[in-house]
């Protein structure tokens, strides 16, 4: 009698010690997988750093090959959350404060729409669409602000340059910070929002004095995230701008820089041997730069976070 | 408080007014009128284009309506009325992008589609003619491939996280990194795949199943935060309940825990397939493309819906409308596929969610 109730522990303790094996090794896994992603990327990128100038385009070493294109990435970027982040605010406002209930839940769900687009889909839409219209604003840009060094033409005409690549970035980057965002205001505390309204705040300062300071950590973060995809994009970038490799601000010329992961997809389909390990250097610059400013967002979230526990 | 417009001054006056001047309701209706009516004057006698009327309109309207705010009702209500204009803008703004995808992809797509366009391959095809059934397969093989390997890995790590690791170091630092991880750009993860598979196969290898592990790096991360989320939600009285008639951890998490979390983890991972069945880069690196219809996802190169619009995009052959269309049509369907799945997702959350009564 008393050897049956000492017994069954035991067995079902077994599948239980299995199921938590196999539970870690799925975690474990994850760890094995991102670092493999930086293990496997420095194995194959670092004989690109004896490469000779035949496979790096002209360039005499890896890190003159690498910098433009560094460049290219982060201005690309740049413009992308410049335009991106007022605009995603003003949304993510419009869902959370602005809007009237009835609408607010459709306008989330539009902008989520954005966000499933494939990237191969607004390459289409930025050569098609985009960039013709732009390419006449550039014009008219080039002959009227030509002074200032960014629009200093000529301007390109099929309007294939890296502002509209940013533009296109934007695009994409925007529903990634309007859904943070607004998911940050829409928890501004209600008691914070409706003193202010009644100490005789309008709609603007209640915002800016409850909403914002509430939101700022998250805001950053959510701009940082943007950042992130903006930084990584490829397709619609390799499709977009025409680029040429040079280091330039002039933001409407068809003599462009071009961006790590566009000039990864497009050189890699027909590259081989001592080429290949170049791209794929470059890919480990571009998985560092994200990983750094993916690390700041989180790190400003998380702060976020602790502050409001109190 | 640095700000001194904020800043009530106290009323000294016995008889000061207690209502200020406000400007009637339907102001901004007329701004909006005189605006669009000014813009449309270049545009009736200098020939300005459509777009400039409307942004002139805008701009109009943004700078009227809060200088005859400021006037009548003072600069507290003039820079709210100004704050509003621009968000509604910046709404404006934002959905012009998708209006206009929507539009050329349906109008450009809508002509390809046929029965041809989606039982033939490229195979031997010079331009009119051919269809996508090569890539749509690629994209179900390679898709299902991803699914079959990060499903299990991301609802253990979840399951691991909230039942098992909680607070553990470990648990942390996946946590963390699976952040990191969602953050990875799409072309890393595919050179990864390369990488990892050039050690077995050698240089230049290009097949299926590659594209499928590039894509499960992108999946993983989805995966376990939709798990995580949804095994927060499971009320501790149900494992306690299990608990106290004596059914084991392990029987609990799979008999309690995870039907309940049911519906929501296949919504993360119906969210998480529609995402990377739109990916084009890894399987541009890894997968290749092809004209052929390959099953295998093995051995050879295999085409995919993304990649194949790219390729047919960017180097249509001669003559090169052929080639274009068919990007347009492949487009469509895969927006279609993508937005399906999306919407697929929601209706299983709100189907199946159980309800929990509070």
């Amino acid at each position: 009698m008393t050897a049956v109730p000492l017994d069954r522990p035991a067995t079902t303790r077994r599948g239980d010690s299995v199921f938590k094996g196999l539970a870690t090794a799925a975690a474990v896994m994850i760890l094995v997988a991102l670092a493999g992603v930086g293990i496997f990327l420095t194995l194959e990128g670092v004989p690109a750093l004896s490469a000779e100038s035949g496979a790096l385009g002209g360039k005499d070493n890896i890190v003159l090959y690498v910098w433009p294109l560094i460049y290219g990435t982060l201005l690309a970027a740049a413009l992308a959350i410049l335009m991106a982040a007022p605009l995603s605010i003003g949304l993510a406002l419009v869902i959370s404060h602005y809007a009237p209930r009835r609408l607010s839940k459709p306008i989330g769900y539009v902008i989520d729409l954005l966000a499933a687009v494939p990237s191969v889909v607004y390459g289409l839409w930025g050569i098609e669409f985009l960039g013709p219209r732009l390419g006449q604003a550039y014009g008219w840009l080039a002959e009227n602000l030509g002074f200032l060094p960014f629009f200093e033409g000529p301007a390109s005409g099929s309007g294939r340059t890296i502002l509209t690549a940013g533009v296109v970035l934007a695009v994409m980057a925007l529903p990634i910070i309007t859904a943070i965002c607004r998911e940050i205001f829409s928890q501004t505390p209600v008691l914070h929002q409706e003193a202010a309204l009644a100490l005789g705040a309008t709609r603007w300062e209640m915002i800016r004095l409850t909403v914002f300071p509430y939101g700022r950590s998250g805001m950053i973060s959510a701009v940082m995230l943007g950042m992130g995809r903006a930084l990584g994009e490829t397709m619609a970038v390799a499709m977009v701008l025409s680029a040429t490799g040079v280091v330039t601000i002039n933001l409407i010329s068809s003599v462009n820089p071009s961006t790590i992961a566009a000039n990864i997809a497009l050189g890699f389909p027909e590259a081989s041997g001592i080429k290949v390990n170049v791209l794929i250097f470059s890919g480990l610059v571009l998985f560092l730069i994200t990983f750094v400013v993916n690390f700041l967002g989180r790190l400003i979230a998380g702060r976020g976070q602790v502050k409001e526990g109190r | 408080m640095a700000a001194t417009d904020q800043d009530v001054r106290p009323v000294t006056i016995p008889d000061a007014p207690l209502t200020r001047p406000q400007l009637p309701s339907w102001a901004p209706v007329l701004v909006a009128v005189v605006a669009l009516a000014v813009a449309a004057l270049p545009v009736v006698l200098l020939g300005w284009s459509l777009v400039a009327m409307v942004v002139l309109t805008v701009v109009i309207f943004v700078v009227a309506l809060p200088v005859w705010s400021s006037s009548v009702e003072g600069p507290r209500k003039a820079k709210d009325r100004l704050a509003s204009a621009l968000v509604w803008s910046a709404f404006g703004l934002a959905m012009i992008p998708l209006v206009t995808l929507m539009w050329q992809v349906i109008s450009n797509g809508v002509p390809v589609l046929s029965a041809e366009f989606f039982t033939y391959s490229m195979r031997n095809i010079v331009g009119e003619g051919g269809g996508i059934y090569h890539a749509i397969i690629g994209t179900v093989i390679v898709t299902a491939w991803a699914a079959i390997i990060s499903v299990p890995i991301g609802v253990m790590a979840g399951v691991y996280l909230i039942e098992y690791g909680a607070g553990s170091r470990i648990a942390r630092v996946v946590t963390f990194l699976v952040d990191v991880m969602t953050g990875i750009p799409s072309i890393v993860a595919g050179l990864f795949a390369y990488a990892l598979f050039v050690l077995f196969f050698g240089p230049g290898v290009r097949m299926g199943i590659g594209g499928a592990v590039a894509l499960s790096v992108l999946m993983i991360p989805i995966v376990v935060r939709s798990t995580e989320e949804m095994l927060k939600l499971v009320p501790d009285e149900l494992r306690e309940a299990s608990y106290a008639l004596g059914v084991p951890k392990w029987r609990t998490i799979t008999k309690v825990v995870l039907p309940t979390a049911m519906a929501g983890i296949v919504t993360g991972v119906t969210l998480a397939v529609a995402r990377v069945a739109g990916e084009t880069a890894p399987l541009l690196i890894i997968a290749g493309d092809t004209d052929s219809v390959n099953f295998n996802a093995f051995a050879e190169r295999m085409a995919t819906l993304p990649v194949f619009i790219y390729y047919s995009y960017m180097q249509p052959g001669i003559p090169p409308e052929f080639g274009q269309e068919r990007a347009w049509g492949a487009a469509l369907v895969l927006i279609a596929i993508v937005m399906a799945l999306n919407i697929l997702a929601r209706f299983i959350s709100r189907r199946f969610t159980p309800k929990t009564g509070r």
